[in-house]
């Protein structure tokens, strides 16, 4: 069964005056239930815009063409769309700064109220709520979100829609403005809540390195329109594609491209860190078979000079991807 | 809908008239205003609409945009237009019918305050489609300047509307970011009893301010970092200057009014003689 049915959509905005401008274009996507769904494109090409109809924050512009149903619920009729609220949880960018109660239980218990659910269910969803996104319950309910650090911020304010327990979760932006271990540690909340909660999630980027460690889909958004749908690997393995759409292809296929360059055979749509330090390692015990088998001393020499090249680019690779890619 | 915001009723044209330098169309359009109030005759109406129309057209303005302006006021107008006429009761009688007297006079002057009406706020508005709020500012406080001399702090008061400005963007972008956000989490702001309204509003206020008191923060930080300092003479990036469209501006819109007010004050029987040639005996 498919979660997400979008045929036929558009979206103008300022319709009729100079600032007009078409953020959507014919737009097609169906995705099926238990897909994590990765939206990439650049600033500016219709993302949030796409991903803000599904929940009815926008509403559908031309209602005869264009239809958005999510689980069943059509956005374009009232009463439904009145469902759609609680059915996608959306984690808008930057979502700390939407918080405003003085404890973090009142802020989280936020949604669940307007649901009208009883008392006791909002406490065992606040409860639940934040010890998923790893907030101990004892220690955080009643401290005041503006005293917390960013990322606990973010954590709360994402318990705050997961306490709604939607069916579809889509996060804009979500790693955005956080360090390293931030990113690592979010994307794996975001595979702990599609197992507990939220089986179909979407996840906003214009960071290809953090789509292609979570997705199992990605579309690619160009000027309001979809140029580029598939598995992270054909889309980021694909470096001509994902420049004309505008964006960076992930470290890992740029070092693994620099490598193939100098006549290093990999395998084919290397994407992510790990894959390219496998593979290196493969390759590396490869040649040393072969070395040991070589019986002239010249040739030896020659490959050893050779392997300790390719394993001075792999340790700096594991260590510094971001550096190593773009120094070059 | 910010974007309608950020630049007021900007209407992008690159035209001459969107070009002329701000404290030019600042003082042009005060003197135009201040005009309209020396109009005696139809002559002198028809003189300043004709000045306007120019303008719209040379400024290349879709003539609708204009009226919207006027639209926003047109109540008032015509609430002010109706007393006008039943209030006046001086001239030749047209209408009696129990109470309600309509005389000519108060024809007439009902006629001319609407017309003065429309034509003022329609030229008030061309100052704004064709200025942005920025040049606005930079106008003002060229203009303000010589108010240093008594100790008045231009440029700081300059600093202060420029931030704002600045800002208005920024905040009208955010509110919606945190309506729509609320929104997501089930917040009602347009139904639902007035109890959950409330809770919707705070929802969405409380974030502002807070955030407004951060960027605050952080701008007067980075204005510290960058060594800004409103006592020392700085310089503009962009300098205004005049050119010659502007002096031909100045003297279109001067000798117009200098026109109206010959009519008005020398020769009051020439605007009449007119009156009476265009509108024949309704006059
Ligand atoms: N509220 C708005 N009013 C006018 N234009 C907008 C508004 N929101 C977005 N846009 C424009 O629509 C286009 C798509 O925006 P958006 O969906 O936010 O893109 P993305 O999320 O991919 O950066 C952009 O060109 C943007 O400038
Ligand atoms: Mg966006």
């Amino acid at each position: 069964m498919s979660a997400i049915e979008i045929k036929d959509l558009s979206f103008i905005y300022s319709k009729g005056t100079p600032y007009q401008k078409q953020a959507l274009k014919d737009v097609d996507l169906s995705v099926e239930e238990g897909t994590v769904l990765g939206v990439v494109g650049a600033t500016g090409s219709g993302k949030s815009t796409l991903i803000q109809h599904l929940n009815g924050l926008i509403r559908i512009q031309d209602k005869k063409r264009g239809s958005v149903v999510v689980n069943g619920l059509d956005a374009s009729k009232r009463k439904e769309r009145a469902r759609l609220r609680f059915e996608v949880g959306m984690v808008f960018q930057y979502p700390e700064y939407q918080l405003f109660e003085d404890t973090v239980a009142k802020d989280v218990a936020f949604g669940p109220k307007n649901m009208k659910l009883s008392k006791e269910e909002i406490d065992l969803r606040v409860r639940r709520a934040l010890e998923l996104v790893g907030l101990n319950y004892e220690g955080f309910a009643e401290r005041s979100p503006f005293d917390l650090s960013g990322g606990e911020k973010r954590r709360v304010a994402i318990a705050g829609v997961i306490a709604m327990q939607p069916k579809v979760l889509v996060l804009d932006e979500p790693v955005a403005g956080l360090d390293p271990v931030g990113r690592r540690e979010l994307l794996d909340l975001i595979g702990r809540l599609r197992r507990e909660v939220s089986p179909t999630v979407l996840i906003v980027s214009h960071n290809m390195d953090d789509i292609a460690s979570v997705a199992d889909r990605v579309i690619a958004l160009k000027d309001g329109e979809i140029v580029a749908d598939g598995t992270p690997k054909q889309i980021f393995g694909d470096r001509a594609l994902v420049e004309s759409i505008g964006l960076e292809v992930p470290p890992a296929k740029r070092v693994a491209d620099m490598l193939e360059e100098r006549g290093i055979q990999l395998p084919p749509q290397i994407i992510d860190m790990d894959e390219l330090e496998e593979a290196l390692a493969a390759l590396l015990k490869q040649k040393e078979g072969i070395a040991d088998e070589a019986q002239t001393a010249e040739a030896t020499c020659a490959e050893e000079g050779d392997m300790r090249s390719q394993d001075d680019s792999c340790a700096v690779c594991r260590k510094t991807p971001d550096e190593e890619g773009e120094d070059v | 809908m910010f974007k309608d915001v950020a630049f007021g009723q900007y209407y992008p044209t690159r035209s001459p008239v969107h070009r002329l330098d701000a404290r030019v169309k600042l003082l042009l359009t005060l003197a135009y205003v201040v005009g309209m109030f020396f109009i005696k005759s139809y002559f002198g109406f028809i003189l300043m609409a004709a000045l306007l129309v120019f303008t719209v057209i040379v400024a290349r303005l879709p003539i609708l945009s204009v009226l919207r302006s006027v639209r926003g006021v047109m109540l008032i107008v015509l609430i002010t237009a109706i007393l006008n006429l039943f209030l006046v009761k001086d001239g030749e009688v047209l209408v009696h019918w129990r109470f309600i007297t309509i005389t000519s006079n108060g024809v007439h002057l009902t006629i001319k305050m609407v017309l003065r009406l429309v034509l003022l706020i329609s030229g008030a508005s061309l100052l704004s489609l064709t200025t942005t709020p920025v040049e606005i500012a930079d106008g003002l406080e060229s203009l303000m300047s010589p108010l240093k001399l008594i100790k008045v702090p231009v440029r700081d008061i300059a600093m202060i509307m420029s931030i704002a400005l600045r800002f208005i963007p920024t905040l009208f972008e955010e509110t919606n970011k945190l309506i729509a956000a609320q929104k997501a989490r089930g917040a009602a702001f347009d139904s639902g009893s007035l109890f959950a309204r409330i809770r919707a509003m705070v929802s969405v206020l409380i974030p502002l301010i807070v955030n407004s008191f951060r960027r605050a923060d952080e701008l007067a930080f980075a204005m510290d970092a960058r060594c800004y300092n409103a006592t020392d003479k700085r310089t503009k990036y962009k300098r205004m200057t005049l050119r010659f469209a502007d002096l031909i501006a100045a003297l279109l819109v001067l000798g117009t009014i200098v026109v109206v007010l010959l009519d008005r004050y020398y020769f009051a029987s020439v605007g009449i003689y007119m009156d009476k040639l265009i509108f024949g005996g309704l006059v």
